[in-house]
């Protein structure tokens, strides 16, 4: 490889010329590595796309020796998982590497998005970036999902329970599409069977599919910044965007700080508490399912809490489904409900802030709320942050039309 | 001695043939902490020993192996067979209950439950009151109830050491008209071959024991993960003169 980006640029013969007369590696190469331009001030909030690859590699990797010793059949997937945790050379941390990964993988993306809504990423010209990261966003949750159903422990057959009956509330088709979702007239050994299929094959490739598309898509139109403009208004004259370095090798070795402090986090969670007090690995999930005792408290796992409180928060079973099925799809409107034509919040009016900060305590104090018991209190307060989540999408096309905003700069904010 | 033990814990279990299925959850919500130590070696071996005793009359830990124990606990090959292998041929095998395991439904109404994760998924704290949490019943089949799990088909496995004890409860009456029942305390009733403390000890060693068989790699993983840290550490000090060397000329 050293010899490969070493030439890279050059006038070339040999194996080099041979490939590229074939294949343009040199030419991708350039558009998508050492000539994609980014700006120079990236913060932080700007890693978390490429940690979303980083966990991503890490999942597939531990998927695959996970899936040489998981058995997805009802009388074998418990027992398995343990035999992966006590007698596989290294499977437990193999095990808790994946386990850990599917909670960091939404750590991640939801930072990701919270970025995209920080310096609005989603805006003119960046729309099917977001479009397509949020098809990502819908396919993770259903992998997330899928996945959940495999070590057949009493939380994952319960939790499964819950959320596929939720489609049952759907009217005339409803009780079909439970079926055919489970594959039977309960959760069974044919459910974990296609679960199966679903979390290693079908949604994987999908990710993947996907997430090559997003790249490409913003390789097209360039990376946002912190500052919200446009960094090809000023080129040199060779028509190097002023303000932007190099994908690699400049953005690569600052990612790289990054890539390690977040491995220092996740390592942190895998071998020092790999259940994060029930959070990632929810204690009910130790005891296998046993389809004759429900646990007394069923709680999804914590990334799809905020829109499970939706749905408790509302009294009817048909209307909880529609109103959690738009709390999961509204945020696809985003670049079209925010009428203000700054994207950073730097330069953005009160309004949008104090918006977007009553939005981000809604969405934590609702993914709390969904972890707990449906006390009258409790959905008390998931009505009222329902509200405000719903309120912060639906009266964005008002609260953002005349944002007093303020001047955006000319170049990009850089203290070196 | 020990296979003695067993063996009339054994016999107290059998006349319990006519044990309650129910499983109704409630009872103390207050747990006393279990204190126990994961490190402590000689603690999870007299654990072990606990376990062997009077658990696995009636309880399988069927994920787990005579050799990983061995292992991990420091104990030589003869010293696992001549001290915890009494239903076992070969060192890799699990551990399995002496009681079989359909007899043991018949019996008891419910098979007793495999003890291989019972301290991941109910915590160590609430295993250790349960076992503490024995109380004299006349309306239940064994004889006991359980403070932390009531209608228990369990019988007083340790009665002999701890003796047997009463449970003081009180009943409040609340607003609307319910009435909530709440825990007040044990009044022993007679003594058994240890005094409190002793028994405090037996039950932290050996829920110290069930905590390790739930996850017998937990100190292998923490010792790793020191070093992976420390790598990290240095991979960062790197990484960061690196990203400094590329961004200098950066303005």
């Amino acid at each position: 490889m050293a010899r490969i980006e070493a030439e890279v640029g050059k006038p070339q013969g040999g194996l080099m010329k041979w490939i590229d007369d074939r294949f343009p590696f040199t030419k991708t190469m350039k558009h998508h590595v050492t000539e994609y331009y980014a700006s120079k001030n990236f913060n932080w909030w700007f890693v978390f796309g490429v940690l979303a690859m980083v966990v991503l590699v890490i999942q597939l990797l531990t998927g695959i020796f996970l899936t040489m010793n998981y058995k997805p059949a009802a009388a074998e997937a418990f027992a398995s998982v343990e035999y992966i945790m006590r007698d596989v050379e290294w499977g437990w941390l193999i095990r808790y590497m994946h386990s850990t990964g599917a909670s960091f993988f939404f750590i991640v993306v939801y930072l990701h998005m919270f970025r995209a809504m920080l310096y609005g990423s989603y805006k003119k010209p960046r729309e099917l970036i977001w479009l397509i990261g949020m098809m990502i966003f819908l396919v993770l949750m259903a992998e997330g999902f899928a996945g959940y159903l495999l070590p057949w422990g009493q939380m994952s057959y319960w939790g499964a329970q819950v959320i596929i009956s939720l489609f049952g509330a759907i009217p005339v088709v409803g009780d079909a599409l439970v079926e055919i979702i489970r594959g039977d007239y309960s959760i069974s050994d044919i459910t974990l069977n296609r679960f199966f299929a679903l979390h290693v094959i079908v949604l994987p490739l999908a990710l993947i599919g996907l997430i090559f598309v997003h790249i490409v898509a913003l390789h097209e139109v360039g990376s946002n910044n912190p500052d919200g403009i446009d960094i090809k208004k000023h080129k040199d004259e060779n028509g190097v965007p002023l303000d932007g370095v190099p994908f690699h090798p400049h953005h690569t070795s600052k990612d790289l700080i990054g890539i390690i402090v977040f491995l220092m986090i996740f390592s942190a969670v895998v071998f020092f508490a790999p259940d994060m007090g029930g959070m990632f690995l929810e204690h009910a999930n130790f005891e296998p399912a046993n389809m004759t005792a429900t646990p007394e408290h069923i709680a999804p796992v914590w990334y799809y809490t905020p829109y499970y409180a939706i749905l408790r928060a509302v009294p009817d079973k048909l209307w909880g489904f529609i109103l959690f099925a738009m709390a999961v799809v509204l945020p696809v409107f985003l670049p079209w409900l925010d009428r203000c034509r700054v994207r950073s919040i730097r330069y953005r009016g009160w309004t949008y802030k104090a918006a977007l900060t009553v939005f981000v305590i809604t969405f934590v104090a609702l993914g709390w709320l969904g972890l707990q018991a449906a006390t009258p209190t409790y959905v008390m307060l998931a009505r009222i942050f329902s509200v405000l989540y719903f309120a912060f999408f639906l009266l964005m096309p008002f609260y953002t039309a005349r944002e007093k905003t303020k001047p955006e700069p000319d170049r990009v904010v850089y203290h070196g | 001695m020990g296979k003695f033990k067993r063996f009339a814990s054994l016999l107290a279990l059998g006349a319990c043939f006519l044990a309650s299925q129910t499983m109704a959850a409630g009872g103390a919500t207050h747990f006393e902490p279990a204190k126990i130590d994961p490190d402590n070696i000689p603690s999870l071996q007299r654990g072990a020993g606990n376990f062997m005793n009077y658990c696995s009359g009636c309880h399988s830990a069927q994920y787990v192996r005579y050799s990983t124990i061995g292992k991990h606990l420091e104990l030589s090959e003869e010293q696992l067979i001549d001290n915890l292998m009494f239903n076992a041929e070969k060192t890799f095998d699990t551990i399995k209950a002496a009681m079989p395991a359909e007899d043991a439904a018949r019996w008891y109404g419910k098979a007793p439950p495999d003890l291989s994760l019972m301290a991941r998924a109910k915590g160590a704290d609430y295993v250790y009151n349960f076992l503490k949490g024995f109380y004299v019943s006349d309306t239940s089949p064994t004889g006991v109830d359980n403070v932390v799990l009531a209608g228990t088909s369990m019988p007083h496995v340790l009665w002999e050491l701890q003796g047997f004890q009463d449970a003081h409860f009180n009943d409040h009456e609340n607003e609307d008209g319910s009435v909530t029942t709440t825990f007040e305390g044990f009044e022993a009733l007679s003594a058994g071959q240890m005094d409190a403390e002793e028994f405090d000890a037996f039950v932290r060693d050996t829920v110290n024991f069930l905590a390790y068989i739930a996850e017998p790699v937990r100190s292998e993983r923490r010792t790793l993960g020191v070093w992976v840290i420390i790598f990290l550490i240095f991979f960062l000090i790197l990484a960061i003169q690196l990203k400094k060397a590329i961004w200098k000329d950066v303005k």
